[in-house]
């Protein structure tokens, strides 16, 4: 037998340091997410109490809160969504169910991929010419309808994975009694993948709610309580932007709490969508 | 239960023309709901197509002022009318490859530890951990620099930084300056920290496609964890992981409230990664409020209508490399 | 139920039997392929009749012909005659939800609608009639009952349909199907996903059933068709080979194929 080369020691080696890049990367990636987290929590909390969610944003002497960033925050959200889950529900729906291999239905997967991932900036400023510049004014409207057009493509790829679960069995079981194809969509398929349907609503939200370039050019923000649509109007994530960068202590505390109730918010829905998700998997 | 009669078996309860007409009732409602469904379908490709339209329109004054001219101008002088996107089209390139440099080696770490090395129990917990953190809002991101990373910038790093590798010859140019904290590097870093949690969740998902048949072949034959890592995960999902990086370039490329807090808002390029730049998107959301109508708003309408393109193209070719997986899958 | 192949259920003589269905060269496509190569059948009204074939003989398709079942998957396509009471369903311009009101079909997999009990039967009545409470209350429960599942779910109509085991799903399917009461109805392998006991009391169901419903099922159990069918049709490469009263087809067979098919040489 020849003296042959032990290669294994070496192999060895290089898979412990490989390894150990690897426990690094994690480790690091952690650590460094991890701080982000305490030191929103450690920063936040200190600014909670009830005026936060009871008075309205004041200029820097006066005790204030962020009620109307949140109220505002709410109401371009739901804006958002009467507008785009409609859009986005209905289009993943041709797409599963009435256009499946269409020459429109690629080009529309294609498009919603891009928009899925397209620069909220961009958004904000097609709506500013759409919505601001045409009107003369910026307004929560012109805010909602750019959430919407970023909370809609998520929508529609969740409508459409989900609908394409449908078992084609239970289609036929509902045509088969004769029922129009929108009743089969409506009645059997829509209530088959409800709660699929959702999840892909709570991740459109927790989206909506934490973009804060579109709005920048649209609904502007707002020192006063406001809730008409037609007007501007104040968010949460532009009111962290702007007390974000004030010299004044007391608006910065105010940023961090935000940040926090932002956060958590976020975290929230995404939690949910998660858990709902999670319990359709089970059945 | 009321006892009823059972009916005559088999007798039509309702004549064919009853059936017609309730059917012919419901004919209208039926056409109208693939109607909604198709316009929904329409105007989503509508709306791609808006933005294109809008934002070049807008755009115009400024491409017919300055022509192909302004894609290379570093000018930016708004008294003077004078505008140019070399500045933020450079921070907007720099800023995320400093990113994508960083995230991708990390996040691909992390994917691999959690696909083949972590703990069982606590892979599912790390794992949702990570997908939840993808969903932070930007602008936290964006706080946390401002306030707790460029001071750490400023007083460690880049002293370190220009301390060390500024007096290399060659690349020190790109690391000298004074530690101002803010600046095209710290922006990198703030941006690889938003990116991380995505590229590592796509490339988990990714990885989690390789068939444990494959794996277990290898591992059959004695091959060490990165052995089969790098020879038969890696090639695997090549594409897909490239499609995932690619996704997150998109993604960094766009991303306005994770940099403009950091990288400084300066006009004019400077070779040294440590001073303050701008990038395309931080450019726009600093300078909007301030830009009289005119030649001012159509330059950062400009800057948002290449922004797209780039983007567009990127986040295109990502797509088309995802979809190569899928066919393999 | 005899397993015996002789006792068979009685058949009326065929000149005294109305022809409810009546196919004449029917030809399907499926894309290029030819699936169904110039099918002649009849359908006689309250009878059964069985389609029987090794697989792949286009059984399913066939049946799938009856209702324009086909009609929802683009590329598949019938040509030939298909008279229903003497019209044409396979004419493009003919309603085919009216047409399916008329030819229910069951299928292989029981498929509940995600809905109650309740709401599984209620549903196909709406589509056709604006009943009061009382009186949907007793059209589900006539359904429940011909389908021999009413003592069975009666407490608990407001159940899932989707907790109901597998033999009494399939019941209620095909207590959905009767409850809008169609002239004919299709059972594609109706008892192949069940168990003996549940397969059992389908071919009970089947047996009770006709007489009132014109039926065609299709079954690769040849015990079960011998037992279940008055009528029997043995199709192989897509072509209708035999099609005869049930007694002679498996007694005395007049082609060699649906002799070797019925003695078990293959299939």
């Amino acid at each position: 037998m020849t003296a042959a080369v032990n290669l294994y020691p070496r192999r060895r080696a290089r898979n412990a340091l490989w390894t150990a890049l690897a426990y690094a990367a994690t480790a690091l990636g952690l650590i460094m997410l991890a701080i982000i987290l305490a030191t929103l929590i450690w920063n936040g909390i200190g600014g909670l109490s009830l005026d936060v969610f009871t008075k309205n944003t004041a200029p820097p002497g006066v005790v204030g809160g962020l009620l109307n960033s949140i109220v505002g925050s709410i109401i371009m959200t739901a804006i958002g969504l009467a507008i785009g889950a409609p859009l986005g529900i209905l289009a993943g729906t041709y797409l599963a169910e009435y256009g499946s291999n269409s020459r429109l239905a690629t080009v529309v997967r294609f498009i919603n991929d891009i928009l899925l991932s397209a620069p909220s900036i961009v958004v904000g400023l097609f709506i500013y010419e759409l919505l601001v510049v045409t009107v003369g004014h910026f307004s929560a409207l012109a805010g909602g309808v750019s959430l919407a057009v970023l909370g809609a493509p998520i929508m529609v790829r969740t409508t459409e994975d989900m609908l394409n679960l449908v078992p084609n069995s239970l289609r036929e079981a509902a045509s088969a009694l004769g029922m129009p194809r929108s009743l089969v969509i409506r009645n059997v398929a829509y209530r088959a993948v409800a709660s699929g349907i959702i999840t892909g609503v709570l991740l459109a939200i927790a989206r909506m709610t934490g973009e804060t370039a579109p709005l920048i050019f649209t609904a502007l923000g707002n020192s006063l309580f406001a809730v008409d649509p037609r007007g501007p109007m104040s968010a949460l994530p532009l009111i962290i932007y702007e007390f974000a960068r004030s010299p004044y202590a007391e608006q910065q505390r105010l940023a961090w709490t935000g940040a926090l109730i932002l956060t958590f918010a976020v975290l929230g829905l995404s939690v949910l969508a998660r858990v709902l998700s999670a319990s359709i998997k089970q059945k | 239960m009321t006892a009823t009669a059972l009916q005559t078996p088999g007798a039509a309860h309702t004549s064919p023309m009853d059936r017609a007409r309730a059917l012919g009732r419901l004919k209208l409602s039926d056409a109208s709901f693939q109607f909604f469904a198709l316009g929904a379908a329409v105007l989503v490709l509508a709306l791609l197509l808006g933005v294109m339209v809008a934002l070049f329109i807008g755009a115009w004054p400024a491409f017919r002022e300055f022509g192909v001219g302004f894609l290379f101008s570093d000018a930016w002088s708004p008294p003077k009318e004078k505008f140019g996107a070399a500045t933020a089209i450079y921070g907007t390139l720099v800023t995320s490859l400093i990113a994508m440099l960083i995230a991708v080696p990390v996040g691909l770490g992390i994917a691999v530890f959690l696909t083949e090395l972590c703990w069982l129990p606590l892979r599912r917990p790390i794992g949702v951990a990570i997908e939840l953190l993808a969903g932070i809002p930007s602008i936290i991101y964006g706080i946390w620099g401002v306030y707790y990373f460029r001071p750490v910038m400023q007083a460690y790093i880049q002293p370190f930084l220009i301390n060390t590798i500024g007096n290399m010859p060659i690349i020190g140019y790109l690391f000298q300056g004074p530690p101002l904290g803010y600046g095209v590097l710290t922006a990198g870093f703030v941006l690889a920290l938003m990116v991380l949690p995505f590229i590592t969740a796509v490339s988990r998902d990714v990885f989690d496609t390789v068939p444990a048949v494959l794996k277990e072949a290898a591992y059959g034959v004695g091959a060490t964890t990165f052995e089969v890592v790098g020879n038969i995960v890696i090639p695997y999902t090549r594409v897909g992981v490239i499609g995932g990086v690619m996704l997150a370039l998109g993604r960094a490329l766009g991303e306005t409230m994770a940099v403009t807090f950091v990288v400084g808002n300066a006009t004019k390029i400077q070779t040294s990664i440590l001073a303050q730049g701008t990038t395309i998107s931080a450019m726009i959301a600093n300078q909007f409020a301030d830009a009289d109508p005119g030649l001012f708003t159509a330059s950062l309408l400009a800057l948002g209508f290449i922004l797209f393109v780039i983007t567009f193209l990127v986040l295109a070719a990502a797509r088309f490399m995802l979809a190569r997986l899928e066919l393999k899958a | 139920m005899s397993n015996d192949i002789s006792a068979q259920t009685p058949v009326k003589p065929a000149a005294a039997m109305n022809e409810k269905v009546v196919m004449r060269g029917l030809n399907f496509y499926y894309g290029k392929i030819h699936a169904l190569k110039n099918v002649d059948l009849t359908l006689y009204e309250g009878q059964v009749t069985a389609f029987i074939g090794p697989s792949g003989c286009g059984k399913s398709t066939l049946l799938r012909v009856l209702n324009r079942m086909y009609d929802l998957y683009p590329g598949q396509r019938a040509e030939g005659e298909v008279m229903l009471d003497g019209e044409n369903i396979l004419s493009p311009s003919l309603d085919l939800n009216l047409l399916r009101s008329r030819v229910g079909m069951v299928f292989q997999k029981p498929t509940p609608f995600p809905m109650t009990i309740y709401e599984n039967i209620a549903f196909g009545v709406r589509l056709y009639e604006k009943l009061p409470r009382a009186e949907l209350d007793a059209r589900v429960e006539s359904a429940l009952r011909r389908a021999a599942l009413w003592t069975e779910v009666k407490d608990k109509l407001n159940a899932s349909g989707l907790s109901l085991s597998g033999g009494q799903q399939q019941r209620l399917c095909i207590a959905r199907t009767v409850a809008i009461s169609p002239e004919v109805i299709l059972f594609d392998e109706p008892a192949s996903a069940l168990d003996p006991i549940s397969t059992a009391k389908i071919e009970e169901l089947i047996d009770e059933l006709s007489g009132d419903y014109t039926i065609a099922i299709v079954t690769h159990n040849m015990q079960q068709a011998a037992r279940v069918s008055h009528y029997t049709a043995f199709m192989y490469l897509g072509e209708m080979v035999e099609f005869a009263e049930t007694n002679a087809v498996f007694t005395s067979p007049r082609d060699k194929r649906t002799q070797d098919y019925v003695t078990g040489r293959f299939g």
